[in-house]
């Protein structure tokens, strides 16, 4: 595979139709949300474009992102996303290993320097020097650095690489952060979610390829077309929160009539993402659909805002203060009472009663 | 213990089906007047179970329904309303990827594609120069 | 701090200081108004004294002749307000949610449209008093700053919740931290000012019916 042949000429040659790509571009116009007619001007754009090299890294991870990426839709329409770019190192996915796959990376950075993107799942840990994550003897704050130095775009997917995630909640021991708080002097886009949307990730990717720049970002760094709105908009049982009509447990009657999950702990009205219109497994649903308040995984800290089953409007933790505020609130009471009886008292005692002697004067 | 088993309701409706409608009425005006093609994305809307099935009910089955097989099949029906194309591909393991209605004289992956008619072209100059 | 971050901080320790606050100022003021006695009076009753005193509760809930006319805006805009108030928080089913989790104890909520339309009133209801408070030269020369403020006190709340429901200025997120913080704000400050009417309003009613009964001035 060359990063030097335009995808219109290697469509070609894999024996793919121009209706067959116009079919996966309708898809594509159809997840980043652009209007459905621009399927063609995609296909356009897409077919002249040069294939980009792509430097995929991978931290501090659990691999759901590239499970999720790689369970994108069917293989063969997955693999035109694969078509699209230049995959040239991916620990996970690639052949190679040991000293020739470090030397893969390194060769697809000095082939492409300043034009590469590089994709990132996984959080940094920087506490102690970085140590707690190493890939061929080198700390991922290392390798991240010098990598992001000859990037022409970073995609931070999942909520590790974007907000720092899962190893970020507390206590944090490895010190874990986000490609953000690392790399200032780069353009980032975030593609959070754990893990993300598949289609969002190659949304994101189509979006550059197509338009030769990255989508519109809310102040998350995530692109607006995905994160613009909040589940709870979204959501098609919003009539039943409006109507007042909640499942207060997971198998009563309001369960059983797909009532709202908003009691039972759902963060969708919190929680930017796309999963109640793109929906998970190809369409089938999502959580929410599937009987399941959201757990708010898009957002950053989501592990740490409290338990995923206590409503947003009820305390995110124990009210420890509760019962010694109640003694506290009798003792000073009491004392205050005791003191102003005092002080009456007092005043009674040294009141003197008047007598005609002492108007005379 | 027993307990029934948990069934979503399904013939709930959320008001997409009467807003789609007047939207498709409006496509169809468009088209009619100043021959300009209309599309809605079904993947965005938030339908609720059940809301999908009501709306193919809705619009129906007309005279024409094509098939195309490219990289999975791709199922584009003429509604129960001429110029009312219902276009869904899936993938090879049968997953809706794009599904939209279009508001057209006809659907625009039904043509055949230049560039193909030139790869189709140059198949068959080849083939006819191998039996010279 | 992210907005996620400050709404957590809100929902947990920040509720924690604010109730706690709460609960230890208003038992201290209870205890402290209430222990502070009366003498016994021993003349004889001139009035049913107990039932003048049950009488005003209510008596009091209604203008006194005439006034209604004078003071109008008071009234009007008043009744609104207490009553939106009684309904946007103790009818609004995130409310109640609340509610359960601290006293195990709910009942069945109103619809969000219904609950939207009452604060929309409530807030016009305020809006009014304020105006009539600074437009009155009587009430403005009887204002003093803990007036405002107790206004600011309920006020806030009741526009942060209208704003997040609606998505409108911030984010809901940043939003709903905000009217949970002003909540708090409201909670740590009530025990302290004149809101702390909403707890001694019926007792000192009755006391006051009760002490007119007995010199007999019935209510």
């Amino acid at each position: 595979m060359t990063a030097h042949e335009s995808l219109g000429e290697r469509l070609i040659q894999q024996g793919i139709s121009r209706r067959a790509f116009l079919k996966f571009c309708t898809a594509m116009a159809s997840m980043m949300a652009l209007p459905p007619g621009s399927a063609m001007a995609i296909a356009d754009a897409l077919s002249k474009t040069l294939r980009p090299s792509v430097i995929w890294l991978s931290f501090q991870e659990c691999t759901a992102c590239t499970e999720s990426l790689t369970r994108s839709y069917s293989p063969t329409l997955e693999s035109l996303i694969f078509e699209m770019i230049s995959l040239d190192y991916h620990h996970t996915l690639q052949a190679a290993a040991g000293f020739s796959a470090e030397k893969s990376r390194e060769d697809a950075m000095h082939n492409a320097y300043g034009k590469y993107l590089l994709v990132v799942d996984g959080a940094i840990p920087i506490k102690d020097g970085g140590i707690y994550s190493t890939i061929a003897g080198r700390t991922n704050l290392d390798l991240l650095q010098e990598v992001a130095k000859g990037a022409a775009a970073i995609i931070a997917v999942g909520t590790c690489a974007s907000f720092g995630g899962i190893p970020n909640a507390k206590p944090n021991p490895t010190g874990a952060v986000a490609v953000s708080d690392i790399i200032k002097d780069k353009a980032i886009v975030n593609i959070s979610g754990c893990p993300p949307i598949p289609a969002v990730i190659t949304g994101v990717l189509a979006h550059y390829l197509t338009f030769g720049e990255l989508p519109e970002l809310d102040d998350l760094g995530r692109p607006k077309s995905f994160y613009g709105e909040t589940i709870h908009d979204r959501c098609y049982r919003r009539p039943f929160y409006d109507q007042g009509k909640f499942a207060k447990t997971f198998d009563d009657e309001g369960a059983r009539n797909g009532w709202c999950l908003f009691e039972l702990g759902c963060k969708g009205p919190t929680t930017h993402n796309a999963c109640a219109t793109t929906k998970w497994n190809g369409g089938t649903s999502f959580p929410i659909e599937s009987g399941h308040g959201c757990l708010g995984c898009s957002e950053p800290n989501f592990w740490d805002a409290g338990s995923f089953y206590s409503a947003l409007s009820m305390p995110a933790g124990a009210l420890k203060l509760g019962t010694a505020a109640a003694v506290a609130g009798v003792a000073v009471g009491a004392a205050v009472s005791v003191a102003n009886r005092a002080k009456k008292q007092a005043a009674q005692s040294a009141h003197r009663t008047a007598t005609i002697a002492d108007l005379k004067e | 213990m027993n307990f029934p088993p948990i069934h979503a309701q399904s013939t709930y409706s959320v008001g997409n089906i009467r807003a789609l409608m007047n939207e498709i009425v409006a496509c169809l005006e468009k088209l009619d007047r100043d021959d300009e093609i209309g599309m809605i994305d079904l993947n965005s809307l938030p339908f609720s179970p059940g809301e999908y099935e009501a709306l193919r009910q809705t619009l129906g089955q007309g005279e024409v329904s094509i098939r195309i097989e490219a990289i999975g099949p791709s199922e584009i029906i003429e509604t129960h309303y001429p110029g009312v194309w219902w276009v869904t591909h899936y993938n090879v393991e049968g997953d809706i990827v794009a599904d939209a209605i279009e508001i057209a004289w006809l659907p625009q992956i039904i043509r055949s594609q230049p560039e193909d008619v030139r790869a189709g072209l140059a198949r068959l100059k080849a083939q006819l120069n191998d039996q010279d | 701090m992210n907005e996620v971050l400050l709404l957590t901080w809100v929902r947990s320790t920040g509720l924690s200081i604010a109730t706690g606050i709460f609960v230890l100022g208003t038992l201290w003021r209870l205890i402290e108004i209430y222990t502070l006695g009366r003498k016994p009076d021993l003349s004889v009753p001139r009035h049913r004294a107990a039932a003048s005193g049950l009488h005003t509760l209510f008596r009091r809930s209604l203008p006194a002749p005439g006034m209604f006319i004078r003071a109008s805006a008071s009234y009007l805009a008043g009744y609104v307000f207490h009553t939106g108030l009684f309904i946007v928080v103790l009818l609004f089913a995130p409310h109640i949610m609340l509610m359960q989790s601290l006293t195990a104890l709910s009942w069945q909520g109103l619809p969000s449209q219904f609950i939207d339309a009452t604060a929309v009133l409530t807030l016009a209801a305020m809006l009014l008093v304020l105006v009539d408070r600074i437009n009155n030269p009587v009430k403005r020369f009887l204002s003093t700053f803990e007036d405002y403020a107790a206004w600011a006190l309920t006020f806030l709340p009741l526009l942060t919740g209208y704003l997040a429901s609606r998505h409108l200025l911030l984010s809901y997120t940043t939003m709903l931290a905000l009217h949970i913080s002003s909540v708090e704000l409201l909670l740590i400050f009530l025990p302290f000012t004149k809101l702390m009417h909403a707890f001694t309003l019926w007792i000192s009613r009755w006391y006051n019916g009760d002490i007119n009964g007995h010199k007999g001035v019935p209510s």
